[in-house]
Formats: structure tokens, sequence, C-alpha cells
């Protein structure tokens, strides 16, 4: 019997497509979440629009609060430690959490290096905005990397522009010829392994979900239309005037993202969306997806 | 050629078409009832069983599906879909209803979390010999009807697969592999409507 193998790491990620996963902050949250049909929820103590408002150092969550979610939900639980912090995501291991987001909607904890994640039996997911940055996580072990968009915006144009970059990217490397692979990795800088890979079946050797702006029933239907294997919702749920209702919508649309009547359907009457905000307002030191390396 | 509706609410529904076509079978995605009718067999994938349920109810699969089977048509659950074509889930507090299809109770995540899921070689009477099988937060089967015929054990001698006439499940995810015996045996399957 063999554990915590590749195949089983990216195995879980496979079993969450066409799925939502949402973040929640507390017990409550998380049973409405599991309630509305989502496939796993990511645990921490303040969603992105709230991180955003604080201001200062964002870090792991309380393990007490991390443990009081997996006991209180029997879907898969993630939790994030901040960029490089390995010593953080040894704690969310022992924990025993499903998958650790090494992510940039935390304060990074070194500015060149990402975690080593092979070295871990828990399966990690990663944040991208390009073909290079999800191979080079890839590279380090992730078994399932994910837009970054611009988290706790509400405002869905980065998840979009970092979609179509990765699939401009595999589009892009397939129509090379095998001499040309080499300078295109250094050009991307990306491991020439999975560019090697990649050239041959045409697609990420791992599931890639959208995350960061996604507010709306239509929000998610876009993206899956864009080609994500998935939804991760941070504050669009519960910034939103009608959790419940809005986390049942994002889920009925993204399982039939290619309906628009179903998605008219789920979309009436729900309320207010989270507030959004315009990305030509952020200063450039407010934008989270430039941190990742 | 018969035809295959692979349940496309939530999960890894994509795995089990490219296996079913690998062999050359007719496989569909099916998110509305038109779609199961249409079709000669249902799978129902691995993914989260209290999200596909639900999805399932939404928009008229849950009860489309019991109509398939009532009318004889092959069932196949993996992993999750095992967990929603049984009797009952045994070992949770909160309630979760099952299509009640196959005569076996199943306790969700019943080797643990992710870092208990692993893989390992089995034997199954299904595809005649060893099969490398893939368990991923899987279940256990915690009672088996006695008309319920075990077709694979795991190495420590529990049942992983079992078969009620055109009614099949596994605990494993044979989608998941390049091997596609399993789903030969499905189509296999797919010729045995005993109920009609």
């Amino acid at each position: 019997m063999e554990k915590s193998t590749f195949v089983l790491k990216a195995g879980l990620a496979q079993m969450l497509k066409g799925g939502v996963i949402m973040d929640v902050v507390t017990v409550e949250h998380a049973k409405i979440a599991e309630d509305a049909g989502a496939c796993a929820v990511m645990a921490l103590e303040r969603v992105p629009a709230d991180i955003r408002k604080a201001g200062g150092v964002a870090r792991m969550s309380d393990p007490r609060m991390i443990e009081a979610i997996m006991k209180a939900v029997s879907v898969p639980v993630m939790a994030k430690c901040r960029i490089g912090h390995f010593a953080e995501a040894q704690v969310l291991q022992s924990l025993g959490v499903d998958y650790i987001d090494e992510s940039e909607v935390l304060t990074p904890a070194d500015d060149a290096h990402h975690i080593w994640k092979h070295d871990f039996n828990v399966p990690f997911v990663c944040g991208c905005r390009d073909l290079g940055e999800a191979l080079r996580r890839i590279g380090e072990g992730a078994a399932m990397v994910r837009t970054k968009g611009e988290a706790g915006t509400g405002n869905i144009v980065e998840a979009v522009r970092h979609m179509r970059a990765v699939q401009d990217g595999i589009r892009r490397l397939q129509a090379l010829g095998q001499e040309e692979l080499m300078a295109e990795a250094k050009s991307i800088g990306a491991p020439i392994d999975l560019m090697i890979e990649i050239h041959k079946t045409g697609k990420l050797p791992v599931v890639n979900f959208c995350a960061g702006g996604v507010a709306t029933p239509a929000d998610a239907a876009l993206m899956m239309q864009l080609g994500a294997d998935g939804i991760f919702v941070g504050s669009g749920i519960f910034k939103s005037s009608n959790p419940p209702a809005f986390a049942k919508a994002v889920v009925k649309a993204t399982t039939h993202f290619k309906d628009p009547v179903i998605v008219a359907e789920v979309s009436k009457g729900l309320g207010e969306a989270m507030p959004g905000i315009e990305m030509s307002t952020l200063q450039p030191e407010e934008r989270l997806a430039k941190r990742g390396w | 050629m018969p035809r295959i509706a692979v349940l496309a609410m939530q999960g890894d529904f994509a795995e089990h078409i490219r296996a079913l076509k690998k062999i050359g079978a007719d496989a569909i995605e099916a998110r509305t009832p038109a779609d199961i009718e249409s079709a000669d067999g249902v799978i129902i994938p691995g993914g989260e069983s209290t999200t596909i349920t639900k999805l399932m109810k939404e928009y008229g699969l849950w009860d489309s599906v019991k109509l398939a089977h009532s009318k004889g048509k092959a069932i196949w659950g993996t992993c999750a879909g095992m967990i929603i074509i049984s009797r009952n889930i045994v070992g949770q507090e909160k309630a979760q209803e099952t299509l009640g299809i196959l005569d076996v109770d199943t306790q969700r995540n019943g080797y643990g979390r992710q870092m208990d899921s692993f893989e390992e070689n089995i034997l199954s009477s299904a595809v005649n010999g060893w099969f490398h099988a893939v368990f991923i937060r899987a279940p256990i089967l915690k009672r088996i009807g006695v008309k319920v015929e075990v077709v694979a054990k795991g190495a420590d001698g529990s049942p992983i697969a079992v078969c009620d006439g055109n009614v099949f499940a596994t605990s494993f995810h044979p989608e998941l592999t390049d091997d596609t015996r399993f789903h030969s045996y499905f189509v296999g399957l797919l010729n045995k409507n005993n109920r009609q």
C-alpha cells in the first residue's frame, strides 16, 4: 500500500472538479457552505475582502478554528499558509487538513522561494497568473493550481486575464516544434520536463480552478466556459447580502454553466452581491496577485 | 451501440468518459433527465456525495436514475457514486438520503482523511486478475446484502467492489488509471438487463 503519492494528491483535486470551494470563517459558515453543495471548504480567519481592509500581516489561521471546521463538515477542508512558510504548512499537515493553499492572499514569508511541496504528505494548491507560474508551482509539487485573479475585489477581470493567459500559454506551446521548447521554457521560466509533457498532451497535468473575483453565478459560468475545472469563491458568498442563496446559486451555475436558462433562473432575486472594487483604484502594493515568484 | 450516461453534476465524470471512449463505447455527460433517459446505462462518478446528491435532486436526476434502475438499466457507482446508490450511510450524525438501489451500507471517508488515501494492487473476479486501485477518501462497505456478490477485495480482505445483477459499485477509482478493464466489465453488464 502506498500513501501520499502524486496520483493521490492530484486525484483528490480530480474529485473536486465541477464544484465550488468556499471560504468560511466560522463553523456556521462551513455548514451553510456544505448545505449549499460546496465540494470543499477553505477554513480561514478572515475572507480576502476583510484581509484587504485590515491591512498588516495576514498569517495562517488559529489551528483551533481549523479543527472546529474539520469536525463540523464531511467535505474536504483546506487551509492557507503563507508563501514560503513551510513551518505553517507543517502545522497544517499535522492537523490533518485535506489540502493546503500556499496563498498570495496571506502576506508572503519568503520573497524569493515557494515551499518545496514534494516534501509533504498533504497535497497543495497554488495560485498562478500564466502557464510559466503554474508550471513552476507544479514543479515544486503542487497537485492542483488555481488562477489568482484579484482576491477580495468581487471583480472578475483579473481571473479572466489569468485563465486566458494559462490557456494561451498551452495553445502557444502546442504550436511549437520540439526544438523550440527549451527556448520557450527559458522564456516563461517553466521546467522543461513539464513543457515536454504538455506539448504532448495539450493540457495541464493537474486540475486548474479559478479564484479571485467570483461574485455572481454568471461569473462562475463565465470562468467554467473559459476552461476552469471548478471555482473558488472567497468573499463572494459571505460578503453578499444573502449567503445561503448566493452559495446555492453559484453551485448550480457551476454545474450548469453551459445552460444560460438555468444560470438566469438561479440569478433571480438573489439580492446584493459583494461590493466590488475597480482595479484602477488599487495601489500597486494592494495587488495580491503580484505576490509569488 | 449502447450508450452510457455519466452523471455530470460534479466530480471526475470526464475521466469516465475518456475511459469509455478509449474502449469504443458511446458516452455522454448527463446533466438532465433526458440525458439519462437516452442511455442504456448510468455511471455516478467520484466526487463529493453531498454535492452530487443535492444537484441531482434539484434538476430531477434523482428520480430519473431511480427510473433507469427500475427499467433494468445498468448502474455503476464509483466512490461517491457507491455511497449514493447504497441502501444506507452509517457512521455519521447527519442524515443523508441515498438512492437505495444497491443493498449495501457504506461509511463515508471510511479510511480517514486525505492523508489516509492510498493505492494498492487488488484481486478482482470482475477483471480476472490484479488491478491497481486508487482509493481517495474512500468509503467502506459496512454491510452487504445476501444477494450482493463481492467481486473484489482489498489487500486487507475487505470488500471493495460489489455487484447485484447489473448494479455495480467500486469504492476505488478505475477511471483515474489507464487500465480500462472495469469499464469493459461495466459495458458487459449493459446487456444483462434482468428486470424487464
